[in-house]
């Protein structure tokens, strides 16, 4: 088999057993990256000549019996997170400048752990979109078909894994972009659950939902690389100080009494019926694994769409007002005064969906709307939480679909931003309580992949990879590769 | 709820966003469904709930000792400046 199609776990085990080197298998995939990138675009970055550095210094380590969990093992890190001596844009013009002076905490513990940086995934802009249309550097396509979307806002790390260009990504997800794009792209996500991951230099779009997380074609390469993300750092103020499991320990162990809650509402008349039809098969392989399906209603969760709309934008007007144009990232030029500099370094600097969301932000939490929309999205979302809560004290995991559809057109719905939206109408409930979700690949559509999801009480990321690995033990849905990329 | 022309414009101005003339009547458009689509969060019954503070049950935000915890790396920051000059970010004349 070559390289490229072998997941992190078989990479791992082909360097231990030096069949081949980290330097081999960092050039082939730098090679894949470089001839994708006009059909794909999945890259902002490319770091060349770092990346075989460090895959040398790899493979001398791992000579001189010094290997960590990761030594030598190719990454792809969404241009969200700070990378010291690369530039990292977050999709923006804003940004296009930008090179960071440290490593995200994310970053650095890769690095740590030994992985090897390729580059940075190109993404919408700052983490606001759903197709990665509102990339500065232009869309993503997805590799199962490059007239549609990857998905969004982590197009790029979704594509790039899809594609086979690198067995991991780093991403984010703040109302569904690590697991959106993964269920499009036919590949396995997972956000965890939040303050589990530290956001230290990962830029922040809406503090009270961003949590980082990864994408990978298997639950087992997401455990591998999850444990080495993980944990408790002082550095960020959302991070939670709380020991991290041995996550591939406990991918084995049996489903049989697994109690599943099929969420009712996702089940709805907006489900395309043939995504319901691979759901349902999904769900029967679970029965066969002994657990036990039973419905289960959330009647706040319809709301979370709207709630997610006044709680993410209220907080990105909020964490973008620090692009000023002084300290760092674009200025326009030639300003007439102070006031003149802020307004076109902004204009000029964000995009159309970013200047969207400020905007929207800045009216809901403008005098004399603050009760009535901030506020009450904050109620709701208390309601939304309960209701979950209440659904865990009868199911172990919940499970329904990623998204309504398969993946769309390009521009098909680039005209209307609620339509864009509603594509993360399976996906936000999870951000809005801090749950841990999932989403993996389960069958096809039209020759385009489906992705089931699965969400967890806080904190059960090694029940989430357990129940998905168990499936991925009996299905081959995750080893399919589209056919220009195999 | 449809937004005027001008209730677009204060909001870009407080947002500190110049937009351009052709922009306006798509903002316009755009945010007057949004507030459209979340005004669905009126029929909620959530009197008495108290507004989420934290999404992770009975945590808060976590403070840090206030110590002294960074070496001063101004140089460092500021390579990434539009303007500078002897430390300092320059900008336009603020007092005339």
């Amino acid at each position: 088999m070559t390289l490229h199609l072998k997941t992190l776990s078989q990479l791992r085990a082909g360097l231990e057993r030096k069949e081949f080197s980290s330097v081999e298998l960092t050039r082939g995939l730098l090679e894949r990256i470089e001839a994708s990138q006009g059909r794909l675009n999945a890259l902002i970055s490319i770091t060349r000549e770092q990346a075989l550095e460090d895959a040398e210094a790899a493979d001398r380590e791992r000579a001189a019996g010094r290997s960590g969990p990761l030594t030598g093992l190719p990454i792809v890190h969404k241009d969200i997170f700070c990378t010291a001596g690369v530039r990292t844009t977050c999709g923006s013009r804003m940004l296009d400048n930008f090179v960071s002076p440290y490593d995200a905490t994310v970053v650095e513990r890769l690095k740590n752990a030994g992985a090897v940086t390729l580059g940075k995934a190109n993404m919408d802009e700052f983490a606001m979109g759903s197709s990665n249309e509102t990339s500065f550097y232009g869309p993503v396509r997805n590799p199962w078909n490059t007239d549609l979307v990857p998905g969004g806002s982590s197009g790029g790390s979704a594509a790039v894994v899809a594609a086979r260009l690198a067995p991991v990504a780093t991403a984010t997800d703040t109302g569904g972009s690590i697991r959106q794009p993964a269920a499009l792209c036919g590949v396995t996500g997972l956000k965890p659950t939040y303050g589990r991951v530290s956001r230290y230099g990962m830029v922040a779009f809406a503090s009270s939902l961003d949590q980082g997380g990864l994408i990978t074609t298997t639950a087992e390469d997401a455990a591998l690389v999850l444990h080495e993300m993980a944990g408790f750092d002082p550095r960020d103020s959302t991070s939670v100080d709380r020991p991290v499991p041995d996550y591939a320990a406990q991918l084995d162990a049996p489903l049989s009494g697994l109690k599943i809650g099929l969420l009712k509402e996702f089940f709805d008349k907006g489900l395309d019926p043939q995504n319901e039809r691979r759901i349902r098969d999904a769900l029967a392989v679970y029965e066969k694994l002994g657990a036990r399906l039973r419905e289960v209603s959330l009647p706040n969760l319809p709301l979370s769409v709207p709630a997610y709309y006044v709680v993410a934008p209220a907080e990105c007007s909020s964490n973008l007002a620090r692009f000023d144009g002084v300290r760092y990232g674009y200025r326009c030029s030639e300003p007439r005064d102070l006031l003149d500099l802020y307004k076109r370094s902004r204009g000029e600097g964000f995009g159309a969906e970013v200047k969207r969301r400020i905007m929207t932000g800045t009216y809901v939490l403008s005098a004399g709307y603050f009760d009535a929309y901030y506020l009450k999205a904050q109620k709701v979302r208390q309601l939304i939480a309960a209701d979950f809560a209440r659904a865990f004290e009868q199911v172990d995991v919940l499970m329904g679909p990623t998204t309504p559809t398969v993946a769309f057109a390009l521009g098909a719905k680039t005209a209307d931003p609620i339509t864009m939206y509603l594509n993360d109408i399976y996906t936000i409930g999870a951000n809005l309580a801090g749950l841990p979700a999932m989403s993996i690949p389960c069958g096809f559509v039209s020759n385009l992949p489906v992705g089931l999801q699965i969400v967890g009480p806080h904190f059960s990321e090694a029940k989430l990879l357990n129940v998905a690995h168990r499936y991925q033990r009996e299905t081959d849905w995750h080893t399919q590769v589209p056919e220009a990329f195999k | 709820m449809a937004l005027t022309r001008e209730q677009i414009e204060n909001i870009a101005h407080l947002a500190r966003l110049e937009l351009k003339a052709a922009e306006l009547p798509v903002y316009q458009t755009s945010l007057s469904a949004i507030l459209d689509f979340v005004g669905e969060l009126e029929r909620a019954d959530a009197g008495t709930v108290t507004p989420m503070a934290h999404p992770l049950p009975g945590l808060s935000q976590r403070l840090r000792a206030d110590a002294v915890t960074e070496s001063d790396l101004h140089e460092t920051y500021q390579a990434n400046a539009p303007q500078v000059a002897a430390g300092l970010y320059l900008v336009p004349k603020v007092i005339e």
